[in-house]
């Protein structure tokens, strides 16, 4: 082959991958783009201030919204949090400061199989432990689901964070007399601080958004949820349940549901991103 | 703290007759009139230090004197960090390592104390500052609030703020940042925050103040400063220091040890050192023949 002839099979197949590669990229952007566009549309255009007020019309009537849902999507988050994060960022501590070399590995590879469960099978889990037993769904049963969801990556962002800070802070307390669980305690884990908040709040995010561990746990709920043994609407489930409907009334309120959860999941993430961008200067 | 505990006086070990039988790194210069005028503080003995199968320390065996400044020189990878963090038993928190040998603090047996206490009355000031992610204030007050007021009980706040401005003076770091205690400490400038760190080591009172290449990150003027303070701190305070730089070492040491593969090869009065080493090692290094 002449060298000119070379170098034009070089250009071209230069031009063939550099518009393969770009056309990928924007494939993969214009999906979410696309997304949110058409959630926006959909979504806005019969959002209105009796969807946060409002409880569910009864079949056949107009109007309403999913106040009751919005609840109990923050109930259901906040008994997955009180069961996700304690175990979470606790596990993360120890292995990040206490755990041997062994022992650490074999934990992190079992939370990241945990991390690999389908979120169904945990549904299943919880379903067995509380709901079989009680005889009826319940808010308890479908948080501890979105709890368990909620524990690998609490375990590894904990363990990440804690690991980043420099072991320099950890000898500088432990040269001023401080003993280690001390260090831990007054410097390792505040410079960690943000980062760990930043985590656990990218894991609601991920977890307000599951629909599958709710299913059979917490099941759903057309009025307003009494207590935490009852089951209970959420906005995911809501959205489930709505899209496959019938009614195109009901069609337009799962967009609005998508909407605001998104919105609300978007939210999260950029006040996630900004927490831990000024997570160099902690003052007082 | 750990209760009160008996403190033997310094001067009562002096008199002590065998602290230094001359070893061999010794030999040469021998141990002429080092202790003639200061009374031991720490004094090292067939000091062996291990990293799992690797052995970093060879038999050191040096004294530090009291309210004097010890240079500890040598090329990189010597074993001086290694023996510096022996002093204030840092390097117990390395993983599969070994010390063997003895070191007395006061006479006493380092490792019979807490070690805590240790750490408390061997203070330590890094080669890169490390700061807490805190306020001014409170990285100087967290040895004070981790180890409690002498007689027991955390300090007041009234305690808190005068110990703190004390630390502070004495880093010659107040009139600095006297305006703005309750700022991050990363506001401030690299040769600032070397001396915070010299300030928070203060704070607890320590009697002796290990300083590990406490100013290879630092330009000449902070470095300037740095020297001034090691000059002033060491009335109320004796200062072992590890350093690169040997006209540092001959501006503000009294004793100097050069260290070489992990050996204690001289230790002397520090113009000794320079101007007429006995060892021909040592003559070669601080002549710039290696290292």
């Amino acid at each position: 082959m002449s060298p000119s002839l070379h170098l034009l099979r070089r250009k071209a197949v230069n031009i063939v991958m550099l518009t393969l590669t770009g056309l990928c990229t924007l494939i993969a952007a214009g999906t979410l783009v696309f997304i949110l566009g058409y959630l926006f549309i959909h979504g806005a255009k019969s959002l209105s201030w009796n969807f946060f007020t409002q409880l569910p019309t009864p079949v056949g009537e107009t109007g309403g919204g999913m106040a009751n849902a919005i609840v109990g999507s923050a109930k259901l988050l906040l008994i997955a949090s009180l069961v996700g994060v304690p175990i979470g960022f606790l596990g993360g501590v120890y292995l990040a400061e206490f755990g041997g070399s062994k022992f650490s590995f074999v934990v992190r590879y079992v939370t990241d199989l945990l991390n690999g469960v389908p979120s169904i099978v945990i549904g299943i889990f919880a379903y067995t432990v509380i709901v079989l037993p009680q005889r009826h769904f319940s808010t308890l049963a479908g948080g501890l689901a979105l709890g368990v969801m909620m524990i690998p990556i609490a375990v590894r962002s904990s363990e990440e964070f804690l690991r980043a800070v420099p072991v320099s802070l950890r000898e500088g307390a432990m040269a001023l007399g401080a003993s280690k669980s001390q260090a831990i305690l007054t410097v390792v884990i505040p410079a960690a601080k943000n980062g760990i908040i930043t985590g656990i709040m990218l894991n609601l995010a991920r977890v307000a958004g599951e629909t599958a561990p709710l299913l059979f746990t917490s099941f759903s709920n057309r009025y307003w949820s009494p207590g935490w043994e009852q089951p209970i609407a959420a906005l995911p489930v809501m959205i489930f349940t709505y899209a496959i409907s019938p009614y195109e009334d009901w069609h337009e309120q799962a967009w609005s549901a998508g909407f605001v959860l998104l919105t609300l999941v978007l939210m999260v993430n950029i006040a996630a991103r900004l927490l831990l961008s000024k997570r160099k200067h902690v003052a007082r | 703290m750990s209760p009160a505990k008996p403190m033997p006086a310094s001067a009562q070990q002096a008199p002590e007759p065998d602290m230094a039988p001359p070893s061999v790194n010794m030999a040469a210069s021998g141990e002429p009139n080092l202790a003639a005028e200061s009374a031991t503080k720490i004094s090292a003995t067939d000091l062996n230090f291990h990293y799992g199968s690797f052995q970093a320390l060879h038999g050191i065996s040096m004294k530090i004197f009291e309210n004097r400044v010890t240079a500890c020189i040598g090329p990189s990878g010597c074993g001086k960090s290694t023996f510096l963090r022996t002093l204030n038993r840092m390097n117990e928190t390395v993983r599969h390592s070994r010390v063997e040998g003895e070191i007395l603090l006061d006479g006493q047996n380092l490792h019979s104390f807490e070690v805590s206490e240790v750490r408390r009355r061997v203070g330590m000031v890094f080669q890169r500052s490390n700061p807490f992610p805190k306020s001014i204030f409170d990285n100087v007050a967290y040895g004070l609030r981790i180890n409690g007021v002498p007689g027991g009980g955390s300090p007041s706040r009234g305690e808190l703020r005068d110990a703190v401005e004390h630390s502070l003076r004495r880093a010659a770091l107040w009139d600095e940042v006297k305006d703005k205690l309750h700022q991050s400490a990363y506001s401030l400038s690299g040769g600032q925050q070397q001396r915070l760190c010299i300030a928070r080591a203060l704070a607890v009172n320590p009697e002796v103040l290990l300083l590990d290449e406490p100013c290879s990150a630092l330009d000449p003027i902070a470095t300037t400063k740095i020297e001034d303070l090691i000059f002033h701190l060491k009335s109320s305070c004796t200062i072992v220091i590890v350093t690169h730089n040997m006209q540092q070492a001959a501006r503000v040491a009294d004793y100097t040890g050069f260290f070489l593969l992990g050996r204690l090869i001289e230790f002397d009065e520090t113009p000794l050192i320079f101007k007429n080493p006995a060892q021909k090692e040592t003559e070669d290094y601080v002549t710039g023949r290696f290292g």
